[in-house]
């Protein structure tokens, strides 16, 4: 099975909890017309991490580190879900009972008709693609991302 | 590779015997040509004749920072302006500046001093030599080029500061020696890869002469690195000279003492007692051949100890370590003393640390806190918070275990903390006593 295509390139950077650095990779990112496809912001007392999907990754990935900023690239998994009570709660009970450890998810609303779009970083991203797609779960491949 | 090698080899006893013989000269030459000294010896009923074994040394009175500053600015100077042709001074700081004079045989003793430095770190007259040290009343530029000269090197007076340009002059000219802070080695280099060049292949540094401020072995692995060169260490103090009190041979194993003009000796900073063989302790240093100045048991506040076991460069003269800081540069955090030193050496063995840092101290209410503040980069950053905390924690752990105290470390931006040209400014101590 090609699990490829299934694994949606995330960019993750590094931002001081400091004045105008948010706003600061949005400009690197909007000067590099890219266009920010879902993300989140996990913060401490003194530093966060954003994390992105965006439709140019490469690009992003190389206008941020030019612009100096640290950045990784990882993958994370793209799952559609009703958009109705319940429906990420479906969801959550297929990866509970298939002993999936999560490391952090985001959610992407309003991307597809009737449907919200949940994002998961799990520690194994092969066995939960596989896992979850023997168990109906609807992936979205990265095409999505950057051909939308 | 020598320059005086036959003073550098000299048995011990030949040299014992020089050391004392210099030293009751030099005792009854300060007794007649400087009050301040006349006074202190008689009230210790010091002459010539009270000294008879090195270890005599110990009955003279000890020299500080502030018996310069209570003479400002000539007041301790043996000899009349006439004969004077070189002023320098501390930058004066933290109080008064410290103000030394030297003779033209002063001079002379200073040049050769750096030229035996330098040729045992393994300069030769071939080689092109770029100072990168500020030139100015501070005695590191001028220190090291008279001493240059000597041994035949082409010299770059750079000076410090613009340090694209130092890289520009590097890289067009073909420096195979630098010699500047161990701190703006790091930066320089830095610097070089920003301007996309290789080191390995684009410059032909293959010598660092590094002094000025304390370093540790792992700033010494990093330079040698960043730069691929050898680094070698130097040590020397404007009161006693300026740099040329000691240097590396190639061994890379303590710095050699030119011990025919200095008798050094380690102390406990707190009884003032010797301290025990081969412990920890403030050096001490008695000039034994200067003319303008001549400075008798001063107390450097530098900490470190003495290596008196043979080297294999056939030198003979005692060894001192790295000074792991100074007196003054140690924190008491919690009553725990701290040398910025010892953080350096636990964030360096940690892989893929960014060399720059900056150790910033307050108090909370009657604690002390003390945070570190690293750059991230790449290596430390992960894209999981559980990981970014495993790494973190684990650097405090370390710190913990080697320090005995708890720190916080922060990971800031990269570039976020000052570059330095000179002498880096580790600490930032913001209590207030």
């Amino acid at each position: 099975m090609d699990l490829q295509k299934y694994k949606i390139t995330q960019i993750s950077v590094f931002i001081e909890n400091k004045k105008g650095r948010f706003y600061n990779t949005t400009k690197v990112l909007k000067e590099a017309g890219v266009n920010i496809r879902a993300m989140s912001l996990a913060d401490t007392m003194d530093f966060g991490i954003l994390r992105f999907v965006v439709d140019k990754p490469d690009v992003a990935f190389e206008s941020l580190v030019e612009a100096n900023f640290i950045v990784k690239k990882n993958y994370v998994i793209a799952t559609a879900v009703k958009d109705e009570s319940g429906g990420l709660c479906e969801l959550l009970e297929t990866i509970n009972n298939l002993n999936l450890n999560i490391e952090y998810m985001y959610t992407f609303v309003n991307a597809l008709q009737n449907k919200a779009v949940m994002l998961f970083k799990f520690e194994d991203i092969d066995e939960a693609i596989e896992k979850l797609l023997q168990n109906d779960a609807e992936l979205l491949e990265e095409k999505f991302f950057t051909e939308y | 590779m020598f320059f005086e090698k036959e003073l550098e080899t000299m048995d011990r006893k030949s040299l014992e015997n020089l050391q004392v013989e210099r030293l009751k000269e030099k005792i009854e030459y300060a007794y007649n040509n400087v009050e301040f000294y006349r006074k202190k010896f008689q009230e210790s009923g010091i002459t010539k004749e009270s000294i008879n074994s090195i270890e005599d040394i110990r009955k003279l009175p000890f020299t500080t920072k502030n018996d310069f500053r209570d003479n400002y600015p000539f007041g301790l100077l043996a000899k009349p302006m006439k004969e004077i042709i070189r002023i320098h001074s501390s930058s004066g700081t933290t109080g008064k500046p410290t103000v030394v004079a030297y003779t033209k045989n002063d001079i002379e003793t200073w040049s050769r001093l750096v030229a035996r430095i330098a040729k045992a770190a393994g300069v030769t007259d071939e080689d092109i030599v770029q100072i990168a040290f500020g030139y100015g009343l501070f005695t590191g530029g001028f220190g090291l080029h008279y001493g240059l000269e000597k041994v035949g090197a082409a010299i770059i007076p750079a000076s410090s500061g613009n340090t694209k340009r130092q890289v520009m002059i590097m890289k067009d000219y073909g420096a195979t020696v630098l010699v500047c802070t161990p701190s703006y080695a790091l930066y320089i280099g830095e610097v070089a890869r920003q301007m996309n060049l290789n080191p390995q292949e684009d410059l032909k540094l293959r010598i660092g002469m590094f002094g000025a401020e304390p370093w540790s072995e792992q700033m010494r692995k990093k330079i040698e690195e960043s730069l691929a060169i050898k680094a070698y260490d130097n040590y020397g103090l404007s009161e006693i000279i300026g740099p040329g009190v000691a240097g590396e041979c190639v061994e890379q194993n303590g710095m050699h003492i030119a011990e025919d003009h200095f008798i050094v000796e380690i102390i406990n900073p707190d009884t003032l007692e010797p301290a025990k063989e081969g412990e920890y302790g403030e050096l001490v240093v008695t000039t034994l051949t200067k003319e303008a100045l001549p400075v008798f048991r001063y107390r450097t506040r530098d900490i470190t100890r003495l290596i008196k076991t043979p080297c294999s460069c056939g030198r003979t003269s005692y060894r001192m370590e790295k000074p792991i800081g100074r007196t003054d540069d140690m924190l008491i955090i919690r009553g725990v003393n701290v040398f910025p030193s010892q953080i350096e050496e636990v964030l360096f063995n940690i892989e893929g640390i960014s060399p720059h840092y900056q150790i910033i101290v307050d108090r909370m209410g009657a604690l002390d806190t003390m945070t570190i503040m690293v750059e991230a980069n790449a290596n430390l950053f992960f894209d999981e918070m559980k990981k970014q905390k495993q790494l973190l924690d684990k650097i405090n752990a370390e710190l913990k275990t080697t320090l005995g105290i708890d720190v916080e470390v922060k990971l800031v931006e990269p570039n976020s903390i000052q570059r330095s040209e000179g002498k880096a400014k580790r600490i930032i101590d913001k209590r207030k006593f």
